[in-house]
């Protein structure tokens, strides 16, 4: 009976050790568009983070921490997500995750900095990581970085001397229409139409007939999801044959799955695309679709591998420390070869923006295809 | 002006989407005093139903059948029954804030069940095109249009060349009278709400393939409806259509020759114009009370 007790008081101590010795859970917030017009961005972006800390968390987590997640709905509301992100802080994560839109980006960005606490998010407009936050990191290619290789393509490979410009009026979409002008000033392309569309629009029949009626010789849409897959439909029902070119949003999984036929011949830049002849995102790909089954969009490839930043940038420290977690990711590279969850090689500038491999894709019998490689700059 | 008719064709196939559902609004006013703030949801469900069969197994055409049945069933028969016929009693005013709280319902039951994501939906009507005037058209705006024309069309003989349809607008006029003269005015009341539920299908089929299948779809396409039910007169149907064909092609001209940007804008200025200066709607009649 002694002995018994004597067992038992052994085993709580050695479980109280262990425990103590692999430490509490790392907390990590996420605020995504679960619902309303951004739910495929949010979505996807939710279910890679999640099939990122399940791999990592299986294989005994970040300096022998598991890392935990809470996941709350911005609602693709910019006054929702700076509340969520609020209440988020308070409870002290160690990174914050999201949101996907620009917008909520922009108002949530500086309750982040303020609390000093590190946020890798999903927004792509340009002018995000251009105020100075040391604290705001990108998943992708910011506006900046993607435009001029989009204007380029459609100078040097569409030869287009008028584009009509399709935008959506919010962050995103106005930050894309300002830079993607000014590189059209570059090459003397003239702007064709110039069109703002709003968030959640579903007729797209007239700002298609203004298309028509300016015959542009490319198209360039840069709008949310849904709202691209709507657009391509419209262009296709009235008939209007010159090249669509867009960036990312135009060309992603659920764009071509809503858009059905339409989306056949669609072109852009991608800065992720779970399409690229790179084995790491092919192996990911088949992990997310045997998980979910559902092949994602990029969203779900920027959730993904926003773990495995805060993974190699935590172990590049040695140690779990939030207020140190943004100067180390500054600068930093993570090479695909020893953070194989990164997925390509990354590097990290002092504003917070990325660079790595890029992909020119095009649509072709309802699947992405990758065009060109663009390499990574340094 | 070639541009003119590629806008006229585009706003008069949404137009008369809208109308089919504003006719919904003006015949569950007129026979039953319902003011249905859930009618743009009633329009996104089927879709999901019809979804749901598919997933299931079922062709396209099966989908369709069953979905309509369910429609019937859940948005015309239910909804009367467990939800009209319990609030009227209670004045206008508890039903309509009732049929708020049933949109809500409707649209959170969805996401959670089906998914916040939208989803595309296959089109009754093929793709392609066919030369009008010298412009390229497409068959789907104008299958749209005709198929929704066809509909009103039949509606209005039903209501105008048949003893039912006698029966209904006599309901509708006065039920006490309709009851002493011998009109089974339940059941033709009945008969309004499967109406609607019919005519939200039909809706449903024809502009979920356009604006593709969300949980939210409803919001826009009920505000519209409701806009072109009040400007075309919330008590006479041909005024729900008028009202509808009206919203769809200003909608489109507005964004076409106006502003994109303030296109949402331009039938809320219709409305309160028209408001204003003829407050019965450009067809309906006076509403006279009693006191």
């Amino acid at each position: 009976m002694r002995s018994g007790i004597f067992a038992g008081l052994l085993l709580v101590t050695v479980s109280a050790a262990t425990a103590f010795a692999q430490g509490a859970p790392i907390k990590l917030a996420d605020v995504a568009e679960l619902s309303g017009g951004g739910a495929t961005v949010g979505n996807n972006w939710k279910n890679g983070i999640d099939l990122a800390i399940e791999e990592i968390n299986a294989k005994g987590g970040v300096l022998g921490r598991k890392l935990e997640v809470t996941h709350a709905d911005s609602q693709s509301n910019p006054g929702v997500a700076r509340a969520q992100v609020q209440k988020a802080l308070d409870n002290e994560p160690y990174v914050l995750l999201g949101p996907g839109y620009s917008g909520s980006v922009k108002v949530t960005s500086p309750l982040a900095a303020e609390a000093g606490i590190t946020q890798i998010m999903g927004g792509e407009a340009a002018e995000l990581t251009q105020g100075g936050n040391k604290f705001l990191f990108r998943t992708s290619f910011g506006q900046q970085s993607s435009m001029p290789k989009v204007a380029k393509y459609i100078n040097d490979e569409l030869k287009a001397k008028s584009v009509a410009i399709v935008w959506v009026n919010n962050d995103f979409g106005k930050g894309g229409r300002d830079v993607i002008s000014k590189e059209f000033a570059k090459y003397n392309i003239k702007v064709a139409a110039d069109l703002s569309t709003e968030a959640g629009q579903a007729d797209f029949a007239a700002d298609v007939s203004k298309i028509k009626a300016a015959a542009p010789d490319a198209v360039f849409i840069y709008l949310n999801e849904e709202e691209s897959a709507r657009i391509l439909k419209e262009l296709k029902r009235q008939a209007v044959a010159v090249p669509l070119v867009g960036e990312t949003t135009l060309i992603g999984q659920k764009v071509v799955e809503l858009a059905g036929d339409a989306a056949n011949g669609a072109r852009g830049h991608v800065g992720l695309t779970t399409d690229a002849p790179v084995d790491l995102v092919k192996a990911f790909r088949d992990k997310f679709v045997k998980k979910y089954n559902y092949v994602p969009d990029h969203n779900g490839l920027k959730g993904y591998l926003a773990i495995y930043m805060v993974k190699a940038t935590t172990e590049k420290m040695g140690k779990v420390d939030a207020k140190k977690f943004a100067d180390t990711l500054h600068g930093l590279t993570i090479k695909a070869a020893s953070e194989p969850g990164i997925l390509m090689d990354v590097t990290f500038d002092e504003k917070g923006d990325i660079d790595r491999q890029g992909f020119l894709v095009e649509i072709v019998e309802g699947k992405q295809v990758v065009k060109q490689v663009l390499p990574k700059l340094n | 002006m070639s541009n003119l008719l590629d806008l006229l064709v585009a706003g008069l196939a949404t137009g008369a989407i809208y109308a089919l559902v504003a006719v919904g609004f003006t015949l569950l006013w007129q026979t039953s005093q319902t003011i249905n703030f859930a009618q743009g949801e009633f329009v996104m469900l089927p879709a999901f139903l019809m979804l749901a069969v598919m997933h299931a197994g079922a062709p396209f055409w099966l989908a369709i059948i069953l979905g309509i049945l369910l429609s019937l069933l859940l948005l015309g028969l239910g909804f009367k029954l467990l939800l009209v016929d319990p609030m009227l009693r209670h004045g206008v005013l508890p039903l309509a804030i009732a049929t708020m709280a049933l949109a809500i319902g409707m649209k959170e039951a969805v996401k959670q069940f089906f998914s916040a994501e939208a989803s595309p939906f296959p089109s009754i009507v093929p793709a392609g095109d066919v030369w009008i005037l010298g412009r390229v058209v497409s068959v789907q705006s104008l299958g749209v249009l005709a198929l929704a024309i066809a509909v009103v069309i039949g509606l209005t003989a039903l209501l105008n060349r048949t003893s039912i349809g006698h029966q209904m607008q006599a309901t509708a006029q006065n039920p006490t009278v309709a009851r002493i003269i011998g009109v089974p005015v339940e059941r033709m009341i009945l008969l309004t709400f499967l109406i609607n539920a019919f005519l939200v299908a039909l809706a449903s089929l024809l502009i979920t393939p356009i604006y593709l299948a969300k949980f939210s779809s409803g919001e826009v396409l009920g505000q519209a409806a409701f806009i072109a039910a009040i400007v075309g007169g919330f008590n006479q149907v041909r005024g729900a259509i008028a009202g509808g064909l009206l919203i769809g092609v200003v909608d489109n001209l507005a964004a076409a020759y106006v502003s994109t940007q303030y296109r949402a804008a331009v039938p809320l200025i219709l409305l309160i114009v028209i408001i204003l200066f003829r407050p019965q709607g450009l067809l309906g009649r006076p509403e006279e009370r009693t006191v």
